[in-house]
């Protein structure tokens, strides 16, 4: 088998930098560590960028995947829309704040950008079926990315999820399965069935491929920078599920220095978690380097993930930059999903609600510079979680249709 | 106490391909130190130099994570099934 990850040349431990040959491991023979993939980059201009495609592609020589994949069946995320927040800037006192929002990706959540990396690690090393576990944003991208790149999928989620995710997750086709009990517990199902013959050249995506999948989330980072004019920002609000996200970022701000695309700077990286989930935040406040467990009960359910994997990754991140690891309520979720919808036009999802609820309460709290140039993340789309908002987003009436009967509301 | 170890692919090397295999003791850090007893070097890939956890590794008494039980101290009944896990990206 020949395998093309373009220029990816190994798999390497984050923890203890053991080195391996690219292949479907996720996990450090010595350490257990995370593995990673390893680069030798070539010379990548700015401009050889900007004429690259509309989509995470145009990175392509910064990703683990082969030097034609345009030309592959793939759902081709990204690029979508860095929006000047003036509205939500001017009422929470920020004078130059930016929403990263993707919602705009094909299946509505940032979770197209890993899993369209994961299909080519998928193609590249010959599997037949693509799986997952998932909160639901995931199952989602991952049967729609099987469907557009002719793969079987089956997928696992939490019983409990919300309709619409259940429904995006079933309709592209492929097998959902629900699980009864948390994510943690589907989690550690699909541990276990990648080890038995029934997984047998399955890909899943957060597991075997992680070392690839997980590279997509650097594309939130180059995306960033670019439609900032080729800089990076002072100050930025990330969610936290597993911490693989806001890790992931943090390495491709670094890339972008090293290879000389961004002028070095100093920035902060803020985590944003919810308080029913909030093991990065709570031991973040406590000074520890480790993440306790804890068993999720919050709306976010894009974030209830209790013991995230890099979680510790989070922890050295959030401190080494100067940033914080914050959490914000149920009920502050749901307020600052109005009030992103109500200055700016973006409907988020719960995850949204817990970066800009976090975003609210660092500035108020004084741990966030209001002069500097400030990115908040939304990562999913409102229409998922409505429920969320149900009890606050009803009609402001119900009338006759008659003039008489809305002079009398309005 | 007799217990059964699921054992993760990554670690089958030490246990001749082996997914589950048998151990014994009263609480969890009996069952791996014999456990390394019958497959020599496995325990050095389960706890750190300090005999702690691995904090990328998962283990399981049952259906519960150790961290939220006793850790190393918790206790393994006769029966019960153990499982070892690396720790995975979410989703």
């Amino acid at each position: 088998m020949s395998l093309d990850f373009g220029p990816a040349v190994a798999l390497s431990c984050r923890e203890c930098g053991a080195r391996y040959d690219l292949g479907p491991s996720f996990a450090c023979l010595e350490c257990f560590g995370p593995l990673e993939a390893a680069y030798e980059f070539g010379t990548v201009t700015r401009e050889e960028i900007a004429a690259g495609p509309a989509n995470i592609w145009r990175y392509k020589k910064l990703l683990p995947v082969p030097g034609d994949v345009e030309q592959k069946r793939n759902m081709n995320p990204g690029w979508t829309k860095l929006v000047k927040a003036e509205g939500l800037g001017k009422s929470l006192g920020l004078k130059s704040l930016y929403v990263k929002d993707d919602s705009g990706n094909p299946t509505h959540s940032f979770k197209d950008r890993v899993v369209a990396i994961a299909v080519e690690a998928a193609r590249n090393f010959g599997f037949h079926t693509l799986s997952c576990s998932s909160t639901g944003n995931l199952a989602g991208a991952v049967t729609a990315a099987a469907a557009r790149a002719g793969l079987e999928a089956c997928v696992f989620i939490p019983a409990d999820l919300e309709q619409a995710k259940i429904a995006m997750a079933r309709v592209f086709g492929g097998k959902l399965i629900g699980i009864d009990g948390t994510y943690d517990e589907v989690n550690r199902f699909c541990s276990e069935l990648i080890g038995d013959p029934i997984g047998e050249k399955w890909g899943f995506v957060n597991v075997n491929l992680r070392p690839y999948y997980a590279e997509g989330s650097k594309t939130l980072a180059y995306e960033i920078a670019e439609q900032l004019g080729w800089r990076l920002p002072d100050q930025i609000v990330i969610p936290i599920a597993s911490g693989s996200q806001l890790t992931k970022i943090d390495k491709g701000f670094k890339e972008l220095i090293a290879l000389g695309l961004v002028d070095d700077k100093p920035y902060k990286v803020y985590g944003a978690q919810a308080t029913g989930c909030s093991p990065v935040s709570v031991a973040y406040k406590a000074g520890h380097e480790v993440v306790q467990p804890v068993k999720p009960d919050t709306i976010a359910k894009s974030l209830a993930i209790g013991n995230p994997a890099d979680g510790p990754y989070v922890l050295d991140i959030a401190r080494r930059t100067g940033g914080a690891v914050e959490d914000v309520s149920d009920p502050e979720i749901v307020s600052a999903i109005r009030l992103l919808a109500e200055t700016e036009g973006i409907f988020a999802e719960t995850a949204g609600g817990v970066t800009v609820g976090v975003l609210r309460k660092l500035v108020e709290a004084g741990k966030l510079d209001p002069e500097l140039d400030t990115v908040v993340l939304n990562t999913g789309d409102g229409l998922k979680t409505l429920d969320a908002v149900s009890s606050v987003a009803a009609p402001s009436a119900v009338i006759k249709p008659s003039l008489d009967a809305f002079r009398k509301v309005i | 106490m007799s217990v059964s170890v699921r054992i993760p692919t990554i670690l089958r090397t030490y246990t001749g391909g082996s997914s589950d295999v048998s151990g014994e003791g009263a609480t969890l850090r009996d069952v791996l130190q014999k456990l390394d007893a019958d497959y020599p070097g496995i325990g050095a890939r389960i706890l750190d130099e300090s005999g702690k956890i691995r904090r990328f590794v998962n283990v399981y008494v049952g259906e519960e994570d150790v961290r939220f039980a006793e850790g190393l101290d918790t206790a393994t009944p006769e029966g019960v099934q153990i499982s070892i896990i690396p720790a995975v990206a979410g989703g």
